[in-house]
């Protein structure tokens, strides 16, 4: 060690015993191996090699939290796992740290084990279930939309191929107490039971309308400039009753309550229109694909693709506290007694309590069942959406069901989710008329989770944060605030719709082909 | 449905396991590319190698991954080894703390992984014989079913048997 002294050897002593004590703890390495560890470490510093020591874990720390990064990303949420791919795809030098042992954060999916652990404390699953591996259940269900936001991501990043997709088989509308599929196109609204006779006429003179619908070719609009027209206007030149009007807001266009109405009609023609070539991508009975293994998947992906660009990754990481200096921009992270170097934070809410606000609440129900979704066709994977004037409510409540056909419950099993926007306190109570749709279940478990938004400006404080997974939104608006973010972190625009070329096939297509 | 063993048209992924510097980068450069690079820095951009293998008269394409250093504060997601055919946990014959880890990898997969998926235990390094710190791989490797051999990414000895002896059982199954 001689010529190697003072504060930076000291430092480098300190940490070298925290880590034996820690690796001794854990019943890790031995006291000799890790003394002889501490040898290597400090030999190698001394030798400015610290990349070549195949320590596991330290050595590689020291010299990682010794650098300095342009961005430190906390939490691995599928957002913050998005962006830090993108960013590291793009040279920048990322540090992605999360204080959980595990990827996805909110957004992961859950094993039987854990999720008991999450909801029922010192409860066991009963053995009924079957084994806990098999499950894997999403904390933020969704699907995507199979020509949507975020599967052009998927594609331009190629992270496509680190995952399996798969078509879902149905989507339905709820009505009058009923459960009809979603008529999308104008053959499918002549054969919709949802619709009288006359009315099925309107609606299919609709649906050829949107589906010839081109913003660029004037013909195609029929004299009305969508940019002006209201939603409602345009529906009532086409005489459609209130329950095609509802069914196509919410069940096709995907609004989460009725303010589109009097909107300008062009976001809903386009959102029609998405919805309609999303499923003819697939030729199957949804416009939606889901990965195998479940959601959780997605953050793990993109994860990849950012150490593959040169990212550093470690999870179990506790406390990561965020520093700031007198001028109250952030200057690094400290977790375990280290402060790491960065020039900015990326993270989510929990990170970074005091610089967002509560902007709402997701009520939701998660349950494991032996059946899929009555009326819905024996339907291995579903949504059912329940628009909020079919129940009197301010938003619309949606079922999620996915199965054993996605690989994320045993033979047999399904798991099957109710989710709205709460209202009120009392979840059983709020989600009822959904959970009434799904008859018997094996087990129930209630939730309430709050979200955030970021209340403070990026350029004064060098702080980057990601909104909750918000229950009235999406993969949409999840893929709207990672561009915004990744816009505010770069100051670089992606434009995802006019760069990808969807004709890429994504793993989806076979998947589906091969039922 | 996905199955995770080698499918009709014999796409097979490979995993690699093992402590960050056992040489699995090293192992993957020398059966793709039969290169040696002594002080290899980890290559940016490159974690993913498609290489077709044929033994008698089946040919298996193998997708194989690498960690892309995720393995290094054992950060690695599990979506890395999931739907392997088969995995190949690496050690370094001379650093004990190597082997150790490798026998983690082990039980992670036993427990976590798909029952199909194949695993071998290779012993890297083995170039260099005199700085030998690990000898009870073999015995490990009997008692829990698992393929053994001793490899050298430098040397290239036994490198390639060790994919070929992987995919001889992945066509087996
Ligand atoms: C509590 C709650 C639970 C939900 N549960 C489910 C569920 O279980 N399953 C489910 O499929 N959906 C659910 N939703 C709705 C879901 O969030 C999306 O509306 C739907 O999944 C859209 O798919 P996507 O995000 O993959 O679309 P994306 O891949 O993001 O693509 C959507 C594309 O369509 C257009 N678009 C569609 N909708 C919108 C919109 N609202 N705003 C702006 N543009 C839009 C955009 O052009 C966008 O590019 C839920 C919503 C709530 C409030
Ligand atoms: N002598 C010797 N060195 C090796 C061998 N395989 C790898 N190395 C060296 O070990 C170090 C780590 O190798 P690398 O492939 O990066 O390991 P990884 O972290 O497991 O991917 C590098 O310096 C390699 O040159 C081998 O078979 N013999
Ligand atoms: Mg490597």
């Amino acid at each position: 060690m001689k010529g190697y002294c003072g504060a930076r050897l000291f430092r480098l002593q300190t940490i070298l015993q925290v880590w034996e004590r820690r690796e001794r703890g854990r019943g890790g390495l031995s006291a000799i191996e890790c003394g002889a560890y501490r040898h290597r470490v400090i030999r190698a510093v001394v030798g400015k090699c610290e990349t070549k020591l195949p320590t596991p874990g330290l050595s590689l720390r020291l010299h990682a939290m010794d650098e300095e990064y342009d961005v430190i990303v906390l939490g691995t949420g599928l957002k913050e796992c998005i962006l830090s791919g993108l960013l590291s795809v793009n040279g920048l030098k990322v540090l992605h740290m999360d204080r959980n042992d595990y990827y996805g954060g909110e957004s992961t999916s859950l094993n039987l084990v854990q999720l008991w652990k999450r909801f029922r404390g010192d409860d066991k699953p009963p053995e009924s279930l079957g084994a806990s591996k098999e499950y894997n259940v999403d904390m933020i269900p969704k699907f995507m939309m199979a020509n949507g936001a975020l599967v052009r991501v998927l594609i331009h990043t190629n992270v496509t191929k680190y995952l399996n997709f798969k078509a879902v088989d149905g989507n339905f509308v709820y009505n009058k107490g009923k459960i009809y599929k979603v008529p999308a196109t104008d053959v499918e609204a002549l054969k919709s039971t949802l619709m009288g006779l006359f009315e099925k006429r309107r609606a299919r003179k609709f649906f050829i309308y949107v589906q010839d619908y081109e913003e660029e070719d004037p013909k195609s609009h029929e004299g009305l400039d969508l940019n002006k027209v209201k939603t409602r206007d345009l529906i009532a030149k086409y005489g459609l009753d209130d329950n095609t009007v509802d069914f196509i807001g919410h069940a096709l266009a995907l609004h989460p309550d009725d303010s589109y109405l009097d909107e300008p009609a062009m976001d809903t023609v386009k959102r029609m229109k998405l919805y309609s070539e999303s499923l003819a991508r697939f030729q199957g009975g949804s416009p939606h694909i889901y990965p195998l293994y479940g959601l959780g998947e997605l953050p793990q992906g993109f994860a990849r693709l950012s150490a593959v660009y040169g990212g550093t990754y470690m999870l179990n990481k506790p406390e990561c506290k965020v520093e700031f200096d007198a001028s109250g921009k952030a200057y690094g992270v400290t977790s375990e007694g280290e402060t790491v170097k960065g020039k900015k934070i990326l993270c989510d809410p929990s990170y970074l309590p005091d610089k967002v606000q509560k902007v709402g609440r997701v009520a939701r129900a998660i349950c494991i069942m032996s059946h899929p979704i009555p009326n819905t066709s024996d339907s291995h994977s579903a949504q059912v959406i329940l628009p909020q004037k079919q129940l009197g409510r301010k938003s619309d409540m949606y079922l999620f069901c996915c199965s054993y056909a996605h690989n994320v419950a045993p033979k047999g099993k399904y798991i099957a989710f109710v989710s709205t926007e709460a209202e009120t306190d009392k979840p059983e109570v709020e989600l009822k008329p959904g959970i009434d749709l799904l008859g018997p279940v094996d087990e129930i478990f209630f939730d309430m989770y709050d979200r955030y938004e970021p209340i403070n400006k990026g350029e004064e404080d060098n702080c980057f944060i990601s909104t909750s997974y918000d229950a009235t939104t999406h993969f949409e608006s999840t893929v709207q605030d990672v561009i915004a973010m990744y816009s505010k972190i770069t100051g670089k625009v992606i434009l995802l719709f006019q760069v990808l070329d969807l004709t890429v096939d994504l793993s989806a297509a076979s998947a589906a082909a091969e039922e | 449905m996905a199955a995770p063993a080698a499918n009709r048209s014999n796409n097979a992924k490979l995993v690699l396991l093992g402590d960050a510097g056992a040489g699995k980068s090293s192992l993957v450069l020398r059966f793709v590319k039969n290169q040696f690079i002594e002080f290899q820095e980890s290559t940016i951009g490159a974690a993913f190698f498609s290489q077709t293998l044929s033994v008698d008269d089946a040919s298996v394409k193998f997708d194989i991954w690498d960690t892309a250093g995720q393995e290094r504060y054992h950060s690695l997601a599990p979506m890395y080894y999931r739907g392997a055919a088969a995995a190949i946990i690496v050690y370094d014959i001379t650093n004990q703390a190597s082997f150790d880890r490798a026998k983690k990898w082990v039980q992670e997969l036993l427990v976590q992984g798909s029952p199909s998926t194949i695993m071998a235990l290779a012993g890297n390094k083995a170039d260099i014989l005199d700085a030998r710190r690990v000898s009870e791989a073999q015995r490990y490797a009997l008692d829990n079913g698992l393929l053994f051999m001793e490899t050298s990414a430098k040397t290239a000895m036994n490198q390639r048997s060790s994919f070929k002896a992987n995919q001889h059982k992945a066509l087996q199954e």
